[in-house]
């Protein structure tokens, strides 16, 4: 159930990012990704996600495994709160929403529509719907943006509570989740321009 | 499957989803005919059959770039693609949703509306009937033209400039279906054409559906 990721080529509009990128991440284990803006860390956790496909290398072991949480949350704005968690929890087939609603302290808030809700609710939402996919893996660009001090205490100890149960995550964030996981540094696996063939030195 | 269906019918009928816009457009297409082409029972007669057609079809490409736009921009397509549903269900589903939106209220609202442009009674049977059978055919070119264009900022003009070409064979059958009928022709011939045009469509364009809207996603 570990997911493997060899000799990684990624690219971002067909210019690759970050190439040579090779790590696995086993049960129970968390990774977190850092690395200056626009280094690619979006692009890579999409590739893990199977959204897009790598240049080269091989992502194994995360067919059907993975949960994605991108940038923004799927919310449905004039769903409630309960209709919009439900729903997700009807297409994974798996976990019930009661758990999910508790850990992220929206049970207060269930039946206003997401429309109403603050940023940072809305996020807590959006990441509660990984609670109710039941997957192992989940892949997470950026969970902690727009909440405050306790709810990323709550995100952290929702995922340690996942660790625990034997699952993984791969997170990029900048922030310290005071999560005791490994730490992969992307910048050293930017790619290098590629070398021109034809230049022709008489232009110069 | 069935989650994302009512979840969709759903969002359709609550506040801003657009359930009404095309039955409106409709309306006014089929109210606004015979005040623009005036009181001549027997012009409007004749020409009752292409105008319902046509309001329909124009009413169905004016709610595409709803379809997959809104998913696209608040993320769930994205989730989507990564659920276990398959894309090929997600975009036929979206497409029967917008079916049942906005296909189906205007079967039911054509012969209410035949009535203003002086329809001839031998041909509410067959305006229904080739609206039934043509419609779900826009709805999925329509959810093929939605995908082609999903990344794009104001892809409407585009969606219609590539959508258009393909409606054609539905409306010329369709239309020529309706018109038959009042007249009280032999339809056989464009019925068959017609029902052919739509089964094709559902059965294959999904799966052309669903291959652009990875590479969109990308």
């Amino acid at each position: 159930m570990s997911l493997r990721i060899t000799d990684l080529c990624i690219a971002r509009g067909g210019i690759p990012v970050l190439e040579g990128l090779s790590f696995e991440l086993a049960a129970g284990q968390a990774l977190i990704l850092r690395g200056p803006n626009g280094i690619g860390k979006t692009t890579l956790l999409r590739t893990v996600a199977g959204l897009q496909p790598p240049i080269s290398g091989i992502v194994e072991g995360g067919e059907d495994l993975i949960a994605y949480a991108g940038h923004s949350d799927g919310i449905k704005p004039t769903l409630t709160v309960t209709e919009n968690l439900s729903f997700w929890a009807n297409v994974f087939g798996a976990g019930s929403i009661a758990t999910a609603l508790k850990a992220f302290d929206l049970e207060t808030l269930q039946d206003r529509p997401a429309g109403a809700l603050s940023a940072g609710q809305k996020r807590r939402l959006g990441l509660s719907r990984l609670l109710v996919t039941g997957r192992p893996i989940w892949i997470l660009d950026e969970p902690t943006v727009s909440l405050d001090v306790k709810s990323v205490a709550m995100f952290a100890d929702a995922v340690r509570a996942h660790l625990g149960q034997g699952g993984s995550a791969l997170i990029a964030t900048h922030i310290d989740l005071g999560l005791d996981s490994e730490v992969l540094e992307v910048g050293p696996y930017k790619a290098k321009p590629p070398a021109i063939e034809d230049f022709d030195g008489g232009f110069l | 499957m069935i989650a994302l269906l009512m979840r969709d019918l759903r969002l359709a009928l609550r506040a801003g989803g657009g359930f009404g816009l095309g039955l409106a457009f409709f309306l006014i297409v089929t109210v606004m005919v015979p005040l623009s082409v005036g009181p001549q029972p027997a012009l409007l007669a004749s020409i009752a059959p292409g105008v319902l057609w046509l309001g329909a079809l124009l009413a169905c490409l004016l709610s595409l770039d709803r379809l997959l736009a809104l998913d696209w921009e608040d993320g769930s397509l994205d989730l989507l693609a990564t659920a276990p549903l398959p894309l090929e269900s997600v975009v036929s589903v979206k497409a029967l949703a917008h079916w049942i939106t906005t296909g189906l209220p205007l079967v039911l609202a054509a012969p209410v509306l035949g009535v203003l442009l002086n329809l001839p009674v031998s041909g509410f049977k067959w305006v229904v009937i080739s609206l039934l059978l043509g419609t779900p055919a826009l709805s999925v070119i329509g959810t093929f033209g939605a995908a082609l264009t999903v990344g794009l900022k104001r892809g409407g003009l585009l969606m219609s400039l590539l959508v258009m070409p393909l409606y054609l064979p539905t409306l010329i059958f369709g239309a020529e279906v309706a018109r038959r009928g009042a007249v009280g022709m032999e339809i056989q011939t464009p019925l068959l054409m017609l029902a052919g045009i739509s089964a094709a469509s559902i059965a294959l364009l999904p799966f052309a559906s669903a291959a652009v809207l990875r590479i969109n996603l990308r």
